[in-house]
């Protein structure tokens, strides 16, 4: 087993296969804390994949993923969650019965059993938290509306609001601006520089003009490997970084 | 959607539909039926009780169960077991070869009681045992599928197979539990005679409350965060288990709850019927019990209420004219509500009627705002008559007070 480091998430050997299929193989990682890693890679190269392994949607076949020096590849899902780690998936996934409020509200980190969901109360630190993140998310206006009214780029930012109520210490993004107009695009970008100032973020992203706004480092993964990892800049001059991927 | 959710939390409407669901069970039935068919809507109205629990973990929580008379027929045989050891003291069984025990084990040349009979001599025990066996029978069957993220057909597969194999159990095992002819001959409850008709009405009455009883319960879970907890699960399980909940364990607490409200029931149809038997157990009555939910409105506690009524009401009618029909026009009324009504009664009144309703009181408001203030009264007086089609069974609730109720008149 890998030994303690600094960083938040250290990801080491990690593989995953399906069927024989090497989806990740043998990949290592590190996320610094407070860092903004942006993974980037043509269809197929297990960028999601890697997401997954992480929350605990997939389960590794070897190697560890270590969150604060804790294992997470022997976590139940919802264990991942409460030691820190938010996931945003690739289509907005938030419930389109409930209100922008009550969205919000339910990802409140509190009452997370079923007693404790029966015994909850809308406390005022519940109610200004909600109000705090939806100010964040530029959704204060749209609190009471029901949420399958709002637009697509607003259900994107309400699921990061709705990670951002847990203040995970890892929050990791699949492709957010993914169907936003340019003017979306530029407050989710001025919106991620600023969650990411308090933590650790992994961003999965195609747009390259958006991941220069945000990205500390960028990662690029090919076929399930770590291809090339740096500043933004390095990474786009790297020969093979444009063969396989930016020069197509 | 989203003002039935809000009715069914309560607020002004909800508190209306309720209170007038109470003015039918206790008022208007009580005062328009004689005892025998006021027996038979108590009889229906304990098939509620499996209704409302459906429309807690189907409706909102998304998991169907095929297998609810599982649960209706575990609380109605606790409670006939107790009545059976009850009925069958030293003296009126004196002819049996063994007196004390029950006639039917007798029959079966059993000469003991068997010991999972003892314990129902107790009163206390057995009211214990109404919930807690059919609790621990869906905690089992709920943790062995949830944990294991079985749902949907699946799960709906497996609870209908355990029904199955219960009502066979039960009818193989007559010795021990009477059978097919079930547990009959049920005469007193602590020594009250409940063959009586003044016993049949206070059966009614309790019958009703504990009914009321439930809706408030499951009310009250609806409008804490685990009601929206459960909409949100059946929206996007995922988001919600990677918010941090363990999504297995709140189907499970659901499901359990459901089974507790249907074996209340159960308990009830057996001491206002008087007697239990595994035709209530099996795979056709907990399908029929899912139409009563999905009729009424698999997301309105009080819908489910009415779809029970009114299923049942239409059953003992066709079944008293066309028997053999009856099964035929089940099954047209169930795929008709799916296709047309998926909200059923319900969800008719909510997305039809009160809008409908609405634009007719606005376009009084207006005419009273504007010239003459007694054409107000008249139009009043005939805008449900417009349309009796529609008026006649949901002009004020959510389903006809009056259908059940008039035509057995």
């Amino acid at each position: 087993m890998s030994s303690n480091t600094d960083f938040a998430l250290a990801i080491e050997g990690l593989t995953v296969s399906f069927d024989g299929f090497k989806a990740v193989e043998d990949l290592n990682l590190y996320v610094n804390k407070g860092e903004l890693r942006v993974v980037i890679g043509p269809n197929g190269a297990g960028k999601t994949t890697v997401l997954d392994l992480i929350c605990g949607r997939t389960r590794a076949s070897s190697g560890s993923i270590k969150f604060n020096n804790r294992e997470l590849t022997k976590l139940a899902e919802h264990q991942i969650v409460r030691a820190g780690v938010g996931r945003k998936f690739q289509t907005p996934s938030i419930y389109e019965n409930l209100t922008v409020f009550e969205n919000l509200e339910v990802s409140f980190p509190r009452g997370r059993g079923v007693w404790g969901a029966i015994a909850f109360k809308r406390s005022s630190d519940v109610v200004e938290r909600v109000h705090a993140v939806a100010e964040e998310i530029y959704l204060s206006e749209e609190l009471q509306l029901p949420a399958e009214e709002l637009s697509h780029g607003q259900k994107q930012w309400l699921e990061i609001g709705m990670l951002l109520m847990q203040e995970p210490e890892l929050l990791m993004l699949d492709e957010p601006v993914a169907g936003m107009s340019v003017a979306e695009r530029k407050r989710t970008a001025e919106l991620l520089n600023r969650i990411s100032k308090n933590r650790s973020m992994i961003v999965i992203e195609h747009d390259m003009e958006f991941v220069k706004d945000i990205a500390d480092r960028v990662t690029v993964l090919h076929q399930g490997k770590v291809l090339a990892d740096g500043r933004m800049e390095a990474v786009q001059a790297n020969p093979d970084v444009i063969e396989v991927y930016l020069g197509h | 959607m989203k003002t039935l959710y809000q009715n069914v939390f309560g607020g002004r409407s909800g508190m209306l539909s309720l209170g007038l669901l109470a003015a039918v069970i206790f008022i208007v039935l009580p005062l328009g039926l004689d005892i025998f068919r006021l027996n038979l809507v108590g009889k229906y109205l304990t098939y509620a009780f499996v209704a409302v629990g459906l429309v807690l973990c189907w409706g909102y929580g998304g998991v169907l169960s095929l297998g609810q008379g599982i649960f209706f027929g575990l609380g109605g045989y606790c409670m006939a077991m107790f009545l059976k050891l009850e009925a069958s003291d030293p003296e009126s069984t004196s002819i049996q070869s063994t007196p004390g025990i029950p006639d039917f084990m007798d029959w079966n040349q059993i000469t003991e009681l068997p010991w999972f009979w003892e314990p129902f001599q107790s009163f206390t025990f057995t009211l214990f045992a109404i919930l807690l066996v059919p609790v621990l029978l869906a905690f089992i069957i709920g943790f062995a599928m949830f944990k294991r993220r079985v749902g949907g057909v699946y799960f709906a597969i497996v609870t209908q197979a355990v029904a199955l194999i219960l009502s066979v159990l039960i009818i193989g095992q007559q010795g021990l539990t009477g059978g097919v002819n079930g547990i009959t001959d049920l005469k007193t409850l602590l020594g009250w005679d409940i063959r009586t008709d003044s016993a049949k009405y206070i059966l009614y009455f309790i019958n009703g409350g504990l009914l009321i009883a439930c809706i408030l319960f499951a009310r009250f879970l609806l409008s804490s965060k685990l009601g929206k907890l459960l909409l949100a699960m059946r929206d996007k399980e995922e988001r919600v288990r990677f918010s941090g909940y363990n999504v297995a364990d709140f189907k499970l607490f659901t499901f359990c709850i459901a089974a507790a409200f249907s074996a209340i029931g159960g308990a009830m149809f057996t001491l206002q019927v008087g007697f239990m038997s595994p035709s209530f157990v099996g795979i056709v009555p907990s399908i029929e019990m899912v139409i009563y939910a999905a009729v009424g409105g698999r997301m309105s506690l009080v819908g489910a209420v009415y779809g029970a009524l009114l299923v049942n009401y239409g059953k003992t009618v066709f079944s008293e004219t066309f028997p053999e029909l009856w099964l035929y026009c089940m099954a047209a009324l169930f795929i008709g509500v799916v296709m047309l009504a998926p909200n059923g009664l319900a969800g008719v009144w909510e997305s039809k009627l009160k809008p409908w309703l609405q634009r007719v009181k606005a376009r009084r408001a207006e005419r009273v705002s504007a010239p003459a203030p007694a054409a107000a009264e008249p139009s009043l007086k005939e805008a449900p008559a417009q349309t009796p089609e529609h008026s006649a069974p949901r002009r004020d609730g959510k389903v006809p007070p009056g259908t059940a109720a008039q035509p057995i008149n």
